[in-house]
């Protein structure tokens, strides 16, 4: 994927989703924060064998997708863009466990591959949960959700600042990339110019956030981040997290399919 | 005389690196005085703006602002008095949405939300920028940018307004509208910039910054019109005092 201004400016299409009304984005930002760190840990928390198990989970991401008005696309381009850094984790793992595990008919499938299926399905189904999350909630909100369940301070405004700067220095990136290339003439960026660029641009976020520090202290500013957000607990608030939570207690600890497998088979495995 | 809102005297100050940034400047300030500060680059000029909301202190010398001395005890009150506007909007708006970022220094001094609320509406008014209460910052103009930043501060209802470059990166449009609005505020307003078209039109004094010592305090239109200062000072004469080739060079002035 190629630095281009374009890719830093989808990255805001989420706060647009999350402008957007339904169901789910009226819901308290506590609530789907809490479903959703609950559906990360039981989709972790799975053995690394474990398929079948994973795959009711599904459930929770795509409910959300549809009853919030979210387009599958965008959330699975965003997913796609992820995938390289899970498939350079995962691809390993078949050329070193080459243990037989199962067969699906002739062919004999290796522990390798049954756990790189669970973790592609596990990078599937939290990063897509976190997306969706983020494409109903906004960043802003998932911020104040995360610091009133208590996440520390310095930790959300980390992450309110990032998605605030990360456009800023994205675009700053992109300019000083495009300007080196204008006179490159179609020539690679060796690692030297690489360490230069990348050393440039950390510096300017350094400039910058001094003052941006600074800026903030001539308006008061002492070390608490005001959020003008009222958040109130309604009950449909209490039934969304209590309901999801309860869900995956369950799916974590009884394996759907495969009871229902056993139902069908009588049994037999 | 009233009491000035603004007295320097012989403020210096000296960057830890050993740079003099400033070296031993004298003056006053009156209250709803439009004052511009005007010198090259380097001049020190942001080193002068930084000392008037308390970012760095004196090296030497006295700087008053409201009556108080710029030290950190008085720092809570002086920012209350003193607004900036940075040259970098991105700098000044971080908040998730412009409404939020305007509240911000409201919500800092202990307000209570329906007043927030009132002072947020009447800033973005006040700049014409109540459409964009809901953006995010990234989503705006240059233009926009400048008017949100300006609105984060004017809801403070600050008693100076200072200004770093108020007119960067602003089309001819968008600087005719921020010079009519300046011009129309009642603030006291010290404006640090090179564009000294928009110093004509809004600010009747003039300091100028050399090389971190201050060469005159006048009337701009006196100052201006001073080309061996202005050329001591590597400043040039506003273009509306150029002369027009087109109407014959003549000037109003």
């Amino acid at each position: 994927m190629g630095l281009n201004a374009e890719s830093f400016l989808h990255f805001g299409a989420l706060d647009d989703l999350a402008g957007g009304d339904s169901p789910v984005h009226r819901l308290d930002p506590r609530a789907k924060v809490l479903a959703t760190a609950a559906f990360i840990v039981a989709v972790a928390s799975f053995g690394r064998y474990e398929v079948a198990a994973l795959v009711p989970f599904a459930l929770f991401p795509v409910a959300l997708l549809a009853l919030g008005g979210i387009p599958a696309g965008f959330i699975l381009r965003r997913m796609l863009a992820a995938l390289p850094f899970v498939l350079v984790l995962a691809a390993l793992n078949p050329v070193l466990d080459r243990a037989p595990m199962a067969a699906l008919g002739p062919v004999t499938v290796s522990g390798g591959w049954v756990s790189f299926a669970s973790i592609l399905l596990r990078f599937a189904l939290t990063v897509g949960a976190a997306l969706v999350l983020a494409a109903t909630t906004g960043m802003d909100g998932v911020c104040t959700g995360l610091e009133r369940l208590g996440a520390p301070r310095a930790l959300t405004q980390q992450v309110a600042f990032l998605h605030r700067y990360a456009f800023v220095l994205g675009s700053e990136a992109v300019r000083i990339h495009r300007a080196r290339s204008l006179r490159a003439f179609g020539r690679k960026v060796s690692p030297r110019e690489f360490a230069f660029l990348a050393g440039h641009l950390l510096l300017r976020a350094w400039d910058r956030a001094r003052r941006i520090h600074v800026a903030m202290l001539s308006r008061g500013y002492d070390g608490h981040l005001p959020t003008r957000r009222a958040l109130v607990w309604r009950r449909r608030d209490v039934v969304f997290a209590a309901g999801w939570v309860g869900l995956f207690v369950v799916l974590r600890l009884w394996n759907l399919p495969r009871l229902l497998g056993e139902l069908v088979t009588g049994g037999l495995r | 005389m009233n009491q000035p809102i603004i007295a320097a005297e012989d403020l210096a100050y000296r960057y830890p690196d050993g740079t003099e940034a400033l070296r031993g400047l004298t003056f006053t300030i009156q209250p709803g005085e439009a004052v511009a500060l005007v010198g090259a680059n380097g001049a020190g000029k942001s080193t002068l703006l930084h000392h008037l909301n308390g970012t760095v202190f004196p090296s030497r010398g006295r700087l008053t602002v409201g009556g108080l001395p710029v030290e950190t005890a008085n720092l809570k009150t002086i920012r209350r008095l003193v607004g900036m506007v940075f040259q970098d909007p991105d700098d000044q708006l971080f908040m998730p949405t412009v409404a939020e970022d305007v509240a911000f220094g409201p919500q800092n001094l202990g307000l209570d939300e329906p007043v927030v609320r009132a002072r947020v509406a009447g800033a973005l008014g006040t700049v014409d920028a109540l459409s964009l209460a809901g953006k995010p910052p990234y989503r705006l103009s240059a233009g926009e940018k400048r008017r949100a930043a300006i609105a984060t501060v004017l809801a403070m209802e600050p008693d100076v307004l200072v200004m770093d470059e108020p007119t960067s990166g602003l089309d001819p449009r968008g600087r005719r509208h921020l010079a009519q609005l300046l011009a129309a505020f009642g603030h006291t307003r010290i404006l640090a910039t090179h564009d000294l078209d928009l110093v004509l039109d809004v600010c009747p004094r003039t300091l100028v910054i050399h090389e971190g010592m201050l060469m005159a305090d006048g009337p701009t239109l006196e100052i201006f019109k001073d080309e061996a200062l202005l050329a001591t000072c590597r400043l040039e004469k506003p273009l509306s005092m150029q002369g027009c080739p087109v109407c014959g060079g003549n000037t109003p002035f």
